[in-house]
């Protein structure tokens, strides 16, 4: 019986034996980015460097600005309001989607708010907001947030209504309150699309925070794009905005790697197995 | 402690198909009782309403008319009273097997070190004991049955309702739990009300059993064996079980039947 118990748990641990063969998924990422580089690196150094750069050149600026400190500090800079607000927007978005989810008349009164807000023009709302908070942190922590807000609580209120009946029905026969309802069938099972939820926030954040940047006080990563756009130094205004986009992937890794840590039955029940 | 009365109970569904409503009657005033400590089986055709009025016993699903008792209290919800075993396992597939036994016994209160205790004897019970920490995933369907099984059995409710328990196992384990039962029954008289679609099945276990056809009671055949029933092999071979196995056999084909 042990025996058999501990190849069954072999199994579960290494993805698909028979996927072996096949050429792993990072190989044929890292092959896919190095052919682009290279077509960019082979086509950009024709095209005038005020209106496009090419990856060696952003690689020199990168190397320019990141030697004196001042990237480092910039990104600092615009790390604490997306910190900020993007946390916010988990900590209010989710459990807002689960008990909009949940009960009918939260539904009805707040789910029309929410279903508006995703679609929320929040760029020309940003003067607004400077109005109310000033031009400092708080007004780039609300940006943030608002921007990321919506898709995690649209995401949880989805997952929430997919939720099957049954098990919720398994909560009932044992008499769970409305809470243990909640807290321990609800949320797990809803647990993946709030993943997918605080994924898909992750470049809404981003965004929010470059735009952030550039309408309240010229700051963080947002000023260098600004800065080097107005001196036409195309090379440098592309390092942020490179950057930002290893950052992006680089979160949504880390919280894939999150979700299978806290949810490892879903890959098993939905299967990782791709054609 | 558990009578089951279940009176004139009716239920409709209203279903849309292609834009239509329709209604479908899944129990048209059935009644019957299942004494205090009592074995029923039901059984009947596949849509016959069986499902239904087990949901409608345990409370997960309310009646259109007529109703159904407890020891005299009409059913308004679930209830600590009673325990199901759901025709599907439906376990909770983030928890491992002792977690899911565990889930019920929590919900009764339970805590700590005879939390613990508790799940592990019930899975043990159940021949589950060395795949405690495995989730449903990872486990076969009799397993993930034999689960379901475990936990209802787990809060010790008076009143049993049983969903096609064994109806996913291989005849081996269908035949240890069938034993099983029998004997957990025999010590502590607990009442029980189960669907199966065995004809055997419902004769070994049951002191009657309840064929119904298209929501409707058919009939109800009295199971004259004796309990204690240790010898199972000896019972299957006894008249008894060969005349009452053709009873039921004859009432589930009765007129309006179309199941062979
Ligand atoms: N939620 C529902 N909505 C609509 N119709 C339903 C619903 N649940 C059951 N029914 C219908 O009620 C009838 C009885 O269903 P039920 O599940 O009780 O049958 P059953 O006797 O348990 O069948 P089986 O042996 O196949 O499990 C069927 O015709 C079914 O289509
Ligand atoms: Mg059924």
């Amino acid at each position: 019986m042990a025996d058999i118990t501990e190849r069954l748990d072999e199994k579960a641990d290494t993805p698909a034996a028979d996927a072996k063969r096949r050429l792993p998924r990072s190989a044929i990422t890292t092959l896919s980015v190095a052919l682009v580089l290279l077509i960019w690196e082979g086509f950009g150094p024709y095209i005038n460097p005020v209106f496009g750069s090419y990856p060696s050149a952003i690689a020199m600026a990168f190397w320019e600005i990141s030697r004196t400190g001042k990237l480092w500090a910039a990104l600092y800079e615009s790390l604490q309001p997306f910190v900020v607000g993007y946390f916010l927007a988990i900590a209010i978005g989710v459990p807002l989607g689960l008990i909009v989810g949940r009960f009918r008349t939260l539904d009805a009164a707040l789910g029309i708010y929410i279903t508006a807000g995703y679609a929320m023009p929040l760029v020309a709302l940003v003067p607004l907001l400077i109005l109310w908070l000033g031009l400092g942190f708080k007004v780039k922590v609300a940006v943030i947030f608002l921007m990321s807000l919506f898709p995690i609580c649209i995401n949880t209120w989805v997952g929430v209504t997919a939720v099957p009946k049954s098990l919720i029905e398994v909560g009932k026969s044992f008499v769970a309150s409305n809470t243990v309802i909640l807290l321990r069938i609800v949320l797990p099972a809803t647990l993946p699309y709030i993943m997918a939820g605080i994924r898909l926030a992750v470049g809404r954040a981003v965004v929010a925070m470059v735009v952030a940047e550039f309408f309240t006080t010229i700051s963080g990563l947002g000023a260098i794009i600004i800065n080097s756009a107005n001196n036409f130094d195309t090379a440098t205004m592309f390092v942020p905005i490179v950057l930002l986009m290893l950052m992006a992937i680089g979160l949504n890794s880390l919280i894939l790697l999150f979700e299978r840590r806290v949810a490892p039955w879903q890959a098993e029940i939905s299967g990782r197995d791709k054609e | 402690m558990g009578e089951i009365n279940i009176v004139d109970l009716s239920k409709n569904f209203t279903l849309t198909v292609d834009g239509k409503t329709q209604t479908v009657q899944a129990l048209n005033r059935l009644s019957f009782t299942v004494r205090e400590s009592e074995v029923v089986a039901l059984i009947g055709p596949s849509g016959c309403g069986k499902t239904t009025a087990l949901r409608i016993a345990m409370g997960l699903e309310s009646a259109s008319g007529g109703k159904v008792t407890v020891d005299g209290r009409e059913v308004k919800g679930c209830g600590h009273d009673r325990g199901m075993v759901f025709q599907h396992a439906e376990l909770l597939p983030w928890l491992t097997a002792m977690q899911n036994v565990m889930f019920g016994l929590e919900m009764k209160g339970m805590r700590g070190q005879p939390l613990h205790e508790t799940a592990m004897q019930y899975l043990d019970l159940v021949g589950l004991k060395d795949s405690y920490h495995r989730r449903p995933y990872q486990l076969s369907g009799g397993m993930q049955q034999r689960v379901g099984i475990a936990r209802a059995l787990a809060i010790d409710p008076t009143v049993l309702l049983m969903d096609e328990p064994f109806g996913a196992l291989d005849a081996q384990t269908r035949e240890d739990l069938q034993e099983e039962l029998l004997k957990i029954h025999a010590r502590t008289h607990k009442t029980i009300l189960f669907v199966t679609h065995d004809l055997d099945e419902s004769v070994l276990l049951a002191d009657r059993v309840v064929v119904m056809q298209h929501g409707r009671l058919q009939e109800i055949i009295p199971v004259p064996l004796p309990r204690p029933r240790n010898d199972l092999a000896a019972l299957r071979g006894s008249q008894e079980f060969a005349e009452t196995r053709y009873k039921i056999w004859r009432a589930l084909h009765a007129a309006g039947s179309t199941v062979h």
